[in-house]
């Protein structure tokens, strides 16, 4: 079994100076939060792929803890820590380790224990601003590195929200299409439900029992639940009560008894989703599939295009970046703009992200921040960085 | 380090240790406990090459992981909850038609509302509202859990760790639904608790397994075939 220090340690930190230089040029403040994190928080907020990647332990106060599996979390809490009331703006900046379980065979490249360089910025209210600076302090970075040939992919989960907004379909349908875009097949399952065959929704419940319920009368329908229960001698247990049950109930008949999602609607959800092309041709594709359908999202695309603009501004090559609707459904925190960075061309470094990041406005309230933060990082995976940079000399 | 002789891990008591020994004994392989009757070694008639080993049957899926043991009898869950990548680990040479059980998520029968798990994933918003918690999972099975919600979508939820009488933990309140394993589903019942209709996360049984990792030569490799040609040539094929 391969002992598990870290590999070549005086060429990790020789290139962590050289990319933690370029940090602290841009204006971030260099941090280091914890690595051991109460486990709660972290399990609230991370996807579950990264949760059941996440060593969890107890101490002996009996606490649940956990080692970090990746520093954005621990940065938002420190911010927190420093400001409450969460209304400065704040940068920084990290070079330290993460935790992440990795299956026995998985590739060497894949080490439970690895260096993140990274950078956080939060309260930043000019966004399209704060994320092309974001990008290019990243870009610099892996270039002072000696990485400078590298290809963008970029993505944005809020031109998707801004479909969803622009389809006339009940709010409800929107909530579940939005809860399931992580997951590219129930997400599709769930839209040939709402377009095929919304009245499956009440299949489940018993005949008898569905008869007596009607959306318009709460009151009614619950007594008949509670009926329902008397008369097959169900008890109900737990702290779910039987209003909450019967309230669930009711939206899954009202649903039943919607239009169907029209055809229409659900091909303009999908061929947006399907949406790729290059970055600099995205915003006009985008606009001839908003046209074609007939729907709107002009802000969205305002927005989009003023990002790639000022990328250009800050110095950023766009014409080879690749843009990709579905980009960004794996990491379950982000809510706008997303990005990763590959090593250009055709070798075997070029199918690993070498850096990645994007906007996660929701976290801060979700670590403890009593409002919303306008909030983005990303971070260099350094060992790659490394194999990648050596790779490309030998 | 390899000694020459196979160790064969057999569970250490109960039905799963008196079925084990009969199934054994249906194929030829007569298992004698060596030392005193309450040792934990022993020996197969014939097979001078072959150390017994008794132990408990979780433990067994440990002592294969680890390589400790060539050859175990144990649970199919017992295996697949303590290895996440199990089938680089072990191979599960063959089904021995015993120790049946479903490891299966239920929920409280009172859920009308639920009854895939698609639909558990769907109140798991309004439950965090209405609680200000995600919902819990009480089982002893977190490996298992962990990866058949995660197959399934599942995300918002926690795992409480239960280590006996997890069925009576939704009417307790210290758990909202479970993952558990059953037989035949009277004990859910008595509890008031439903299986959810893609609620079977395995069906387990004990197997007769290797472990890949073990220190394999000529000699063990040889006393493996002769146990494993036994058994198969006995044990008829289950569905």
């Amino acid at each position: 079994m391969a002992a598990e220090s870290a590999r070549d340690f005086e060429l990790l930190q020789v290139q962590a100076a050289k990319i933690m230089a370029i940090y602290s040029r841009d204006g971030y403040e260099f941090v280091a939060p914890a690595m051991i994190q109460p486990a709660g928080v972290f399990l609230d907020v991370i996807g579950e792929d990264l949760r059941a990647r996440t060593y969890v332990f107890t101490d002996p106060d009996g606490d649940e803890l956990c080692l970090r599996p990746d520093l954005t979390v621990p940065t938002c809490r420190l911010h927190l820590e420093r400001n409450p009331a969460a209304d400065r703006p704040a940068r920084y900046c990290y070079n330290g380790a993460a935790f992440r379980f990795q299956p026995q065979g998985a590739d060497s490249a894949q080490t439970r224990e690895f260096r993140q360089a990274g950078i956080e910025s939060f309260g930043a209210a000019d966004r399209e601003q704060a994320e092309a600076e974001t990008v290019a302090t990243i870009l610099a970075a892996l270039k002072a590195a000696g990485l400078a040939d590298v290809r963008l992919q970029l993505g944005d989960l809020g031109m998707f929200s801004a479909m969803l907004r622009s389809v006339d379909i009940p709010e409800r349908w929107r909530q579940r299409l939005r809860h399931h875009f992580w997951r590219p097949e129930a997400f599709r399952a769930e839209l040939k439900r709402l377009t095929e065959a919304p009245s499956d929704l009440v299949k489940h419940i018993p005949a008898e029992l569905v008869a007596n319920l009607n959306p318009d009368d709460p009151v009614g329908s619950e007594q008949a639940v509670q009926g329902y229960f008397d008369a097959t001698g169900i008890e109900a247990i737990g702290v779910r009560t039987t209003a909450e049950v019967t309230a669930n109930l009711l939206e899954h008949v009202a649903d039943s008894n919607a239009k169907p999602l029209s055809k229409k609607t659900s091909r303009v959800i999908e061929r947006y989703v399907d949406l790729a092309a290059p970055a600099d041709k995205a915003g006009a594709a985008i606009k001839d599939l908003a046209r074609e359908e007939g729907v709107d999202v002009s802000d969205a695309l305002v927005v989009f295009q003023r990002r790639l603009d000022l990328m250009r501004k800050a110095g950023i090559d766009v014409s080879t970046a690749e843009f990709s609707a579905e980009f960004g459904r794996t990491f379950e925190y982000y809510t706008g703009f997303v990005f990763e960075a590959f090593v250009a061309g055709d070798s075997l470094f070029s199918f690993r992200a070498v850096a990645g990041g994007g906007r996660y406005d929701d976290l801060m309230t979700a670590v403890g921040a009593p409002q919303e933060v306008a909030a983005i990082g990303a971070a260099i995976h350094t060992e790659r960085l490394l194999a990648a940079i050596a790779g490309g000399a030998s | 380090m390899s000694t020459g002789r196979l160790v064969f891990a057999i569970p250490s008591k109960g039905r799963l240790m008196e079925l084990t020994l009969s199934e054994l004994a249906k194929a030829g392989l007569e298992v004698r406990k060596t030392g005193n009757k309450r040792g934990y070694r022993g020996e197969i008639v014939g097979l001078p090459d072959v150390d017994v080993a008794f132990i408990s049957a979780s433990e067994i899926a440990w002592y294969l992981k680890s390589g400790r043991a060539h050859l175990g009898v144990t649970g199919e869950d017992l295996i697949r909850e303590q290895m996440t990548d199990a089938d680089q680990r072990v191979e599960f040479i063959k089904k021995l038609g015993f120790g049946q059980a479903d490891v299966v998520v239920a929920v409280p029968s009172s859920w009308l509302d639920v009854r895939t798990m698609a639909q558990l994933d769907e109140i798991a918003a309004s439950f965090q509202r209405e609680h200000g918690r995600w919902f819990r999972v009480a089982t002893k099975y977190m490996t298992l859990t962990r990866q058949f919600f995660a197959a399934k979508g599942v995300s918002d939820y926690r795992i409480v760790e239960s280590l006996g009488a997890t069925e009576g933990t939704p009417a307790a309140g210290t758990a909202d639904l479970i993952v558990d394993i059953t037989s035949t589903g009277a004990t859910l019942a008595a509890n008031g608790l439903r299986i959810l209709d893609d609620g079977v996360i395995l069906k387990s049984e004990a197997n007769l397994v290797a472990s890949k990792v073990a220190p394999w030569c000529e000699a063990t490799r040889a006393a493996k075939q002769r146990i494993v040609s036994q058994i198969l040539t006995s044990v008829p094929n289950h569905s």
